[in-house]
């Protein structure tokens, strides 16, 4: 069967990854991650980009899968769990909003730039080899928080693919719970149908 | 695929609608194209092209995609 040209857009998340070790400006080039399903689900697309075009996910099904790296059990019930999926969505969109405000005080002048990635959102790393001072201060802040962002959520990716099976981190992603919601509430009628049928 | 008529199988797949995420890794897995993602809502499989393989559960990482018998 011939490939189709979204089953390469693993290189994309892999090579995010790797630009981020040279220069951290590379960072703001995931906000299309951040942007693309959001615009797809609200414009009634569906969840078409968790389904094709996610460059995280074929990055786990291609080291989960053909390359063998993932044990392959399913997912203990907590980590599926309705809770848990909810959760981890709020607690993201709460670091995120942090990670804005610190841009922002930055941009404003009350905070000073910090050359760190933070990893798993308490392990500091420095990082300024990645930046050569050629951008205002709150532009590279963003970069390195936005980057924190990704890097954390890729090991945590790649931690539950190697546990669980390969694509276990799709069903906590935040962006996918996120288009998820966008999904139900657009088919809500729908939905409501499938209910009473079942019950 | 026009020249092979659906075949019939004595198991199907089945999907947990109600805990799906529609995350899409039992429609990349599968070779026949038999499963859909309904409106970003939930996965579908079509009776007619599901062998019962079990690709699909294989590749479920929530374990919601199962093989059981047809009706």
């Amino acid at each position: 069967m011939k490939k189709k040209w979204y089953e390469y857009l693993w290189i994309f998340s892999a090579a995010y990854i790797v630009l981020g070790f040279f220069n951290i400006l590379f960072a703001w080039l995931g906000i299309i991650c951040f942007i693309t399903p959001l615009l797809i689900s609200i414009a009634g697309g569906g969840k078409a980009y968790c389904n094709r075009y996610c460059g995280r996910g074929r990055l786990l099904e291609l080291l989960g899968g053909r390359c063998g790296l993932s044990r392959g059990k399913d997912m203990p019930g907590f980590l599926k769990s309705r809770f848990f999926r909810y959760g981890f969505l709020i607690f993201f969109l709460v670091m995120f909003s942090n990670m804005l405000f610190v841009t922002y005080l930055v941009y404003s002048g009350a905070g000073s730039l910090k050359e760190v990635v933070t990893l798993l959102w308490t392990i500091k790393l420095p990082w300024q080899w990645a930046y050569n001072a050629n951008a205002s201060p709150w532009i590279a802040q963003f970069a390195f928080g936005f980057y924190s962002v990704m890097l954390t959520s890729t090991l945590i990716g790649l931690a539950a693919m190697m546990l669980y099976k390969p694509r276990s981190w799709c069903i906590f992603c935040p962006m996918g719970t996120m288009t998820h919601l966008i999904c139900k509430a657009k088919s809500r009628r729908l939905l409501s149908e499938i209910n009473t049928q079942n019950t | 695929m026009s020249d092979n008529k659906p075949l019939r199988a004595a198991r199907k797949a089945r999907v947990d609608v109600k805990n799906c995420a529609a995350c899409g890794c039992c429609a990349s897995a599968c070779p026949r194209k038999a499963i859909s993602i309904i409106r970003g809502l939930f996965a579908a499989v079509d009776n007619e092209l599901c062998v019962g393989c079990g690709k699909c559960a294989k590749a479920c990482p929530a374990g919601y995609m199962r093989l059981e018998a047809a009706q």
